[in-house]
C-alpha cells in the first residue's frame, strides 16, 4: 500500500483563501466544487496578521457539508497554546470523520507578538529594523516541538481505552491513557489530552519548506511538504534535501509526500501560456510561483513534473478563487482524470487514504508491545 | 390589557464528564462522535430551545494519583464542534465553556467572532475562571492565580474582547485598537469586521459572591446551580438588584439554573425512574469514590453494601485532583455518617440518598407546571437541561413537555429573529447597532 516516492497516484491539492469573506456558504461552495474534482484536499490558510476568519473553524464548518475531501487549515505554533492546539485539530477529525490535515506555519512579525503581548521582542534592534521578534529558526524549531508534542498527545489515548466495562465500573481503561511529560524550549505540557485519539490517528501535517529555516521541522514531521517551486530543477533540490534530512531522522523519505506549490491564473482561457513562462511553467512573482495560462497546458505542466518523478503532486493556489478553481476542476482535472493520472472518484474515506499514507501506530501502545504487553 | 407572560428560556447541556451521564445505559451513545453532537443539537432546535451547551474540562481528572476511570471522559475541543455543528443547524444558540486563564483575548476573540460569523449571529461564551496548578501544566503560562486574580483578569478579559468585537467601523474598515491593563497589554488591528451579534451572548457560570457580581457587571447569562423555589427567588432578587449600579435593566440578565428533569405517565412512575437514574448514577465503584473524595484517604477496602468509615476525613487532601470542591468534608462526612445511622444505609446507599435528587420529577404536565411556576414567580428565567443520556436525553421532553409550555403561553411557538441575543431578548450591545 505505501508507495514509493511518485510513484503512487497523483496528488492534487487546492487553497480555498478568499479575501474578506467571512460568510459559510462561499467557503462550502468552494469545498464542494473541490470535492467534486477529486481533490485530495483544501488548504485555507491563516495568519493574526491580516484580516480573516479562523481557518479551522471555518473547515470545520465545511464538514458537514462535505463527505470525502481532506480539510487543511494552518494553525501556528508561535502564540497559540500547544495543548489547545492539538485538540482543536483533533476535533476537526472527529467532525469531518478523519479528514483533517494541519499545516505549520509560525507568526514572525513584531506587529502579530503585540496581539498577544506576552512575548516583548527579546532583539529590539532587529525588531526595529522591521524584522522578527524572534529568529525564524528558532520559531520553527518550537513549532516541530509543538508538533511533536500534538503527536505524543493524540497518543496520549489510545484507540481502545475507552472500555465501558459495566461489571467494573470503569469507562475507560486508565492503563490506555498517558502523560506525555513533554518539556520543549519555551513549553511543557503534562496531558493527556481531553479529546481520544482522532479517527486518522494523527491527522495529516502539513508543512510549506521552501525556505530553509522550516526545512528541519518539515523533514522531521511533515507528511505532506510543500515547495513553492518556479522550476523543476528547484523543487528537485529542495526535495532531495528534505528526504535526506528525513532519512537522518530515522523516517523512510518515500512517506513523505512532495507537492510543488503553485499560483494559478486560468484568466486566459484557453490560450497558451504567456511568453516569458519558459514554455508554460511557471515564474516568480511577489505571490509565489505564478502559472498564467490555459487549464490544458497546466494539465501538460503537473502531468510533466509529475511523470518525471520530480513531485508526487501540487498545490495550487487559484488566483481568482471562484473563475480559477472552476477552471481547473472542470479543465486541468478532468483532462488528468481523461489521461488515466488522477482518480476519478474516492476509494477511501480519509485524508491519509487519499494520500497513500497508514494510520500510525501509538507511540505508547507500541511502548506496551516492546515491554512485552505487560500489566 | 393583557400582560405579556413571562417566557421561559430553555438550553440543552450536552451530557459532561462526570458521574451524571450515565454510561452502562443500552441507549448511551458515542460521547466524541459528531453525530450525537448532532442529534442534541437538532434535538434543541426542534424544541425551539434558546442555546445548546457545551462544557470544558481542560485536564483528566486524578484520583489517587491515577485517571479517574469510573465516568464518562474525553471529549472535543467545543468551539470546533460548534462551528460543524452551525451547518446542521439553523437557529438553535450555540454556547462553548471555554477558560480565561489559559487563553489569549486576541485569540479567542477572533475565535467566537467567527463563530458568530459562520453560524449568523448564534455565538455565545461561558465564561470559566476555574484555574489551579494541577491544570496549569497542560499550558503554557502553567502557574496559578488566586480566586480574585481569576476574576479580575476574567473582567479585563471580556472587556477587551468587546473592545476587539467593537474595533471595526459600522461599514467595515478595520481600526487599531490598544489596551494596557493589569493582565493585558496589547495592540494591533482585529482580523475581522463586527459579527453578526456585535458581541457574542456571554455567559457566565457560578453563585459564588465573586461571580455574582461578574455576572451582574458583565455578563448576558447566569448558569447557577438549582435549589428550592425560595432559594431561587432569593439568588434572583439578589443577582436582579445588582444591575442597577451598572446601569443594566433587569431584563439584560437571564437567570437559568442547570436542572434535571425525570418524566413518567404518572407521578409514581416517574418518582421511580429516577431513582433507577440515580442507582445507575452511583455504582458501587463510584460510591466509593464518593467517601473518597470526602473522606481523603483510600478506602478501596471498605464494602460499598457495608457501613461508613469511623474513621474523619483528612483535611486538605490532594487524593483527588482536577475536581471541584464543596465545602467542609469534616462536616459532610458527619452529616452522611448520621444519615447513614438514622435509616440504616449501606455507604452506597448513603451516597444516593446525600447526593442530588434530579430536579423535576413527574409527568409532563406536572413538570411543565413547576418549570413555569419557577419562572412566573421569578426564581429563574429558564433552565439549563442536563440530560443523564447521550444523545437521545432530551428527546421525550422535546415530545412531551415543550408542547404542554407552548399550550400555556409560556415558551414560544416559532424563533421569531435568527441570533442568539434575538431569542433571549437581550437587545444589541448599546450603542453600537
Amino acid at each position: 500500500m505505501t508507495s514509493s516516492h511518485g510513484r503512487g497516484l497523483l496528488h492534487l491539492a487546492a487553497a480555498v483563501d478568499q479575501r474578506a469573506v467571512h460568510d459559510a456558504d462561499s467557503y462550502v461552495e468552494l469545498v464542494r466544487l473541490a470535492e467534486r474534482g477529486g481533490l485530495d484536499f483544501v488548504t485555507l490558510d491563516d495568519t493574526f496578521a491580516r484580516p480573516g476568519p479562523d481557518a479551522l473553524a471555518v473547515l470545520s464548518r465545511v464538514a458537514p457539508a462535505t463527505s470525502r475531501i481532506g480539510l487543511v487549515p494552518t494553525v501556528t505554533t508561535t502564540h497559540t497554546e500547544p495543548f489547545h492546539v492539538q485538540a482543536a485539530v483533533a476535533t476537526l477529525d472527529w467532525v469531518s470523520r478523519g479528514r483533517a490535515g494541519w499545516r505549520i506555519d509560525v507568526s514572525a512579525t513584531e506587529s502579530e507578538a503585540r496581539l498577544f503581548g506576552r512575548r516583548p521582542s527579546r532583539t529590539p534592534d532587529f525588531a526595529r529594523a522591521g524584522g522578527s521578534p524572534w529568529p525564524a529558526d528558532a520559531l520553527w524549531q518550537e513549532a516541530g516541538e509543538v508538533a511533536e508534542v500534538a503527536a505524543k498527545l493524540w497518543d496520549s489515548w489510545e484507540d481502545d481505552a475507552e472500555i465501558r466495562d459495566a461489571a467494573t465500573g470503569r469507562f475507560i481503561d486508565r492503563d490506555k491513557l498517558h502523560h506525555v511529560d513533554f518539556t520543549g524550549s519555551a513549553f511543557s505540557v503534562k496531558g493527556p489530552s481531553i479529546v481520544p485519539r482522532p479517527p486518522q490517528g494523527h491527522p495529516v501535517r502539513v508543512v510549506d519548506a521552501t525556505e530553509g529555516t522550516a526545512r528541519q521541522t518539515a523533514a522531521e514531521y511533515a507528511d505532506v511538504v510543500l515547495v513553492r517551486a518556479v522550476s523543476a530543477a528547484h523543487a528537485t533540490a529542495v526535495r532531495d534535501q528534505v528526504r535526506e534530512s528525513a532519512r537522518e531522522f530515522g523516517r523512510d523519505p518515500g512517506d513523505l509526500c512532495v507537492l510543488a506549490s503553485l499560483v494559478v491564473d486560468l484568466g486566459d482561457g484557453e490560450h497558451a501560456a504567456e511568453p516569458g513562462h519558459g514554455g508554460g511553467g511557471p515564474r516568480p512573482t511577489a505571490q509565489g510561483p505564478l502559472y498564467r495560462g490555459g487549464p490544458v497546458d497546466l494539465a501538460e505542466l503537473i502531468a510533466g513534473w509529475y511523470t518525471d518523478g520530480t513531485v508526487d503532486g501540487f498545490h495550487l493556489t487559484p488566483a481568482e478563487p471562484r473563475r480559477d478553481l472552476e477552471r481547473l476542476v472542470n479543465g486541468t482535472v478532468a483532462l488528468l482524470q481523461h489521461r488515466g493520472l488522477f482518480r476519478t472518484f474516492y476509494p477511501g474515506s480519509t485524508l491519509r487514504e487519499h494520500l497513500g499514507l497508514a494510520r500510525p501506530a501509538n507511540q505508547y501502545a507500541v511502548a506496551h508491545a516492546v515491554t512485552g504487553g505487560a500489566s | 390589557m393583557t400582560v405579556r407572560r413571562k417566557e421561559i428560556h430553555l438550553a440543552a447541556h450536552f451530557p459532561g464528564v462526570n458521574n451524571t451521564t450515565v454510561w452502562t445505559d443500552p441507549r448511551s451513545k458515542s460521547q466524541i462522535e459528531f453525530s450525537s453532537f448532532e442529534h442534541l443539537a437538532r434535538t434543541a432546535e426542534r424544541g425551539l430551545f434558546d442555546f445548546f451547551f457545551l462544557a470544558e474540562g481542560l485536564r483528566l481528572r486524578e484520583h489517587k494519583g491515577r485517571i479517574h476511570d469510573l465516568d464518562v471522559v474525553g471529549r472535543p475541543e467545543s468551539l470546533t464542534v460548534l462551528n460543524a455543528l452551525a451547518a446542521v443547524t439553523d437557529r438553535v444558540g450555540l454556547a462553548a465553556t471555554v477558560n480565561a486563564t489559559f487563553n489569549e483575548p486576541f485569540e479567542l476573540a477572533r475565535r467566537l467572532a467567527t463563530l458568530d460569523h459562520l453560524s449568523g449571529g448564534r455565538a455565545a461564551w461561558n465564561v470559566v475562571t476555574s484555574s489551579d496548578a494541577f491544570t496549569g501544566e497542560n499550558f503554557r503560562r502553567g502557574g496559578y492565580l488566586d480566586r480574585a486574580d481569576r476574576y479580575t483578569r476574567a473582567a479585563e478579559f471580556v472587556a477587551v474582547a468587546r473592545q476587539l468585537w467593537d474595533s471595526w467601523t459600522p461599514d467595515g474598515v478595520p481600526r487599531p485598537f490598544a489596551h494596557r491593563g493589569r493582565h493585558f497589554d496589547i495592540a494591533g488591528e482585529f482580523t475581522l469586521p463586527r459579527s453578526p451579534q456585535g458581541h457574542p451572548v456571554v455567559i457566565q457560570a457560578g453563585d459564588s459572591e465573586e461571580g455574582r457580581e461578574f455576572a451582574a457587571a458583565t455578563a448576558d447569562v447566569i448558569f447557577t446551580r438549582h435549589g428550592t423555589l425560595e432559594a431561587g427567588r432569593a439568588f434572583y432578587a439578589d443577582v436582579k438588584k445588582r444591575l442597577e449600579k451598572y446601569g443594566r435593566g433587569p431584563d439584560q440578565l437571564k437567570i437559568m439554573p442547570g436542572v434535571t428533569v425525570v418524566l413518567g405517565d404518572t407521578a409514581a412512575e416517574a418518582q421511580e425512574k429516577a431513582a433507577g437514574i440515580r442507582r445507575q448514577q452511583v455504582s458501587p465503584q463510584n460510591a466509593i469514590l464518593t467517601l473518597e473524595q470526602i473522606w481523603g484517604v483510600d478506602l478501596s477496602s471498605y464494602d460499598p453494601d457495608g457501613p461508613l468509615p469511623e474513621t474523619d476525613p483528612v483535611p486538605d487532601s490532594s487524593l483527588t485532583q482536577g475536581r471541584t470542591r464543596h465545602g467542609d468534608n469534616v462536616a459532610i462526612a458527619e452529616k452522611w455518617r448520621a444519615l447513614s445511622k438514622e435509616k440504616g444505609l449501606s455507604i452506597r446507599q448513603t451516597v444516593i440518598e446525600a447526593s442530588a435528587r434530579q430536579s423535576f420529577v413527574g409527568t409532563p404536565e406536572a413538570v411543565a407546571i413547576e418549570l413555569e411556576t419557577f419562572v412566573r414567580r421569578d426564581a429563574a428565567d429558564g433552565f439549563i437541561l442536563v440530560p443523564h443520556l447521550t444523545p437521545g436525553g432530551l428527546d421525550e421532553f422535546v415530545d412531551r413537555v415543550v408542547p404542554l409550555l407552548q399550550e400555556r403561553g409560556a415558551f414560544r411557538t416559532e424563533y421569531e429573529g435568527t441570533t442568539l441575543r434575538s431569542h433571549l431578548g437581550l437587545s444589541g450591545p448599546e450603542g453600537k447597532q
